[in-house]
């Protein structure tokens, strides 16, 4: 293992403290465990917090800020946060408008995070949530704990924050998040797995001629692997699988093309050609385009194609001002 | 009949035998899981032993409040949240208690199910730490019914929970991580229906 770090045991602490360090003007750490929120709070608005395992840079704390999150809890590398910390999080942002949770589907994060909203209701706290899961690489059915939360995440904390910083009610904050999930789908694919720092070895091996399809965000292994082939070729096997799940046809979309923390910005740009290239040959029309590494797994090679179908709210949400360290 | 020192004996002795398990209850996650349990349910426990002074002498509701809390916020994944839960509403069964009967002991263990089924949405036969609760809890209160000793009981509870626990190799996990590898869990022991096990049996050699 080769990596820009001094000890194991210190990485999430001192990435925490970088960033601070970074973005005085936006963020502001608690006393008790990595959780970051924004370095003034907004009294009267419906407060966003989020939150998972750390590895996932910039995703949470980079979304803390004007328009998009209060607060982002960071557990250890790719392991969620413990109750009492997201309930810090949560008493430290709440205001009377109440506080709206984003989950990504994973049981343990639910758990966690709905341990905390327990706790924070106890304080009279007012507490909605919503869990993503927009990863159509696993199967949503009775024999799964169901789809898993991956880079669609970041519209909802886009579009729910810009709903919060408008005003809205928390039912109407925690709609809004609710018709992202409704509308947004992902997958992933990698051609180098991810190390976590205390594990010291990859999560799963690949050959050099090998890429894995239906990547996680943890290092997991995928849904399938198979040889590698030319960008536009992955991109098709990606958008067969998200154009299948929800009828785009005819709408408009946001793309992401989200780098997994190891690809060149060169690598994205090209998937995202031919990705603009088939979704105007469907006659899907693309709204917004990102392109970046929005939710990354450490420094997997790899990245996930996000479409989220928009209406005229969402559009208005997604093009609202927002200005967090990670997302302007 | 116990008291508030022994409940912190049998918690004491409970993380010994995790502890002791340790390695084990790793591995039995290994191929269905991410391979932590015994890891991280020690940790737990290794942090519940510090706190236990800290409330020795306090009623029994207390002191498995506190248990519960700290393995919520030591533990993580989920093993913290569902063991968590399950100490702290058996806490809320014996809050003001200093001294519980097996009635009470039975009813603790019915709302640290129900407690579990709560924050796990899930129930028996999904391959779970449930699978060795709720049949070792049947069984005890069978026995209880049928005017059974103390040490009957609870030994009845531990046969069942050891079954459970066995049983779940042939269930397909549809909870958790495990839910992820489908069929390929088949013949895998569950490692929380496990440390279940462990921990009850812990419970019954310290409980008179």
């Amino acid at each position: 293992m080769k990596k820009f770090i001094n000890d194991v045991a210190n990485v999430e602490d001192e990435m925490i403290q970088g960033m601070l360090k970074a973005y005085p003007q936006y963020l502001r750490k608690l006393d008790c465990g990595n959780v970051v929120v924004r370095a003034t709070k907004k009294e009267g608005k419906v407060a966003l917090i989020s939150g998972g395992g750390s590895g996932h840079e910039p995703a949470h704390g980079g979304y803390v800020g004007t328009g998009m999150l209060d607060a982002a809890v960071a557990g250890a590398v790719f392991t969620s946060p413990t109750p009492d910390q997201v309930y810090e999080g949560i008493k430290a942002v709440a205001t009377d408008a109440g506080v709206l949770m984003v989950i990504k589907n994973y049981t343990g994060d639910v758990m966690n995070f709905e341990m905390a909203r327990d706790m924070a209701e106890a304080d009279g706290i007012k507490v909605a949530q919503v869990i993503s899961n927009d990863d159509v690489a696993v199967k949503d059915s009775l024999y799964t704990v169901g789809r898993r939360g991956v880079a669609g995440t970041i519209f909802i904390h886009k579009i729910a924050g810009a709903k919060a910083e408008a005003g809205g009610m928390l039912e109407e904050v925690q709609a809004a998040a609710q018709k992202v999930i409704d509308n947004v789908r992902t997958m992933g694919v990698a051609l180098r797995p991810c190390t976590v720092p205390a594990a010291g070895k990859p999560g799963f091996d690949l050959g050099e001629d090998e890429i894995e399809m239906g990547i996680g965000i943890h290092g997991e292994p995928g849904v399938k692997r198979e040889p590698i082939k030319p960008a536009n070729e992955i991109v098709d096997e990606l958008l067969d699988h998200i154009l299948a799940d929800i009828d785009y046809s005819g709408s408009d979309v946001a793309v992401m093309v989200n780098g997994s923390g190891g690809t060149p910005l060169m690598e994205l740009c090209i998937l995202n050609n031919h990705v603009h290239d088939v979704l105007t040959e469907k006659g899907i029309r693309i709204y917004k385009t990102f392109v970046g590494n929005y939710m990354t797994s450490i420094e997997m090679q790899g990245f996930s194609l996000t479409l989220l179908k928009l209406d005229d709210e969402l559009k208005e949400l997604l093009d609202a001002p927002a200005d967090t360290p990670a997302f302007r | 009949m116990t008291d508030s020192t022994k409940t912190a004996e049998i918690i004491g002795s409970v993380g010994k035998v995790i502890e002791e398990q340790k390695e084990y209850l790793t591995e039995l996650d290994r191929p269905i899981g991410d391979s932590d349990h015994g890891i991280n349910m020690a940790r737990g426990f290794a942090a519940v032993e510090k706190k236990l002074p800290t409330v020795a002498g306090k009623d029994i509701g207390t002191i498995l409040k506190t248990v519960g809390m700290t393995i919520v916020s030591t533990v993580g994944g989920a093993s913290g949240p569902l063991y968590g839960t399950a100490y702290m509403k058996a806490g809320a069964a014996a809050a003001g208690k200093t001294e519980i009967g097996m009635e009470d002991f039975l009813k603790m263990l019915g709302d640290a199910i129900d407690g579990v089924k709560m924050r796990g949405h899930s129930d028996v036969e999904e391959a779970t730490m449930l699978d060795a609760m709720v049949p070792s809890l049947n069984a005890m209160k069978e026995a209880f019914a049928a005017g059974k000793t103390t040490k009957e009981i609870l030994d009845a509870g531990v046969k069942a929970a050891w079954a459970g626990a066995e049983h779940t190799k042939g269930l397909v996990a549809t909870k958790g991580r495990a839910s992820y590898v489908g069929e390929r869990g088949l013949g895998h022991q569950d490692p929380g229906a496990t440390s279940y096990a462990y921990t009850l049996q812990a419970i019954a050699s310290n409980y008179c």
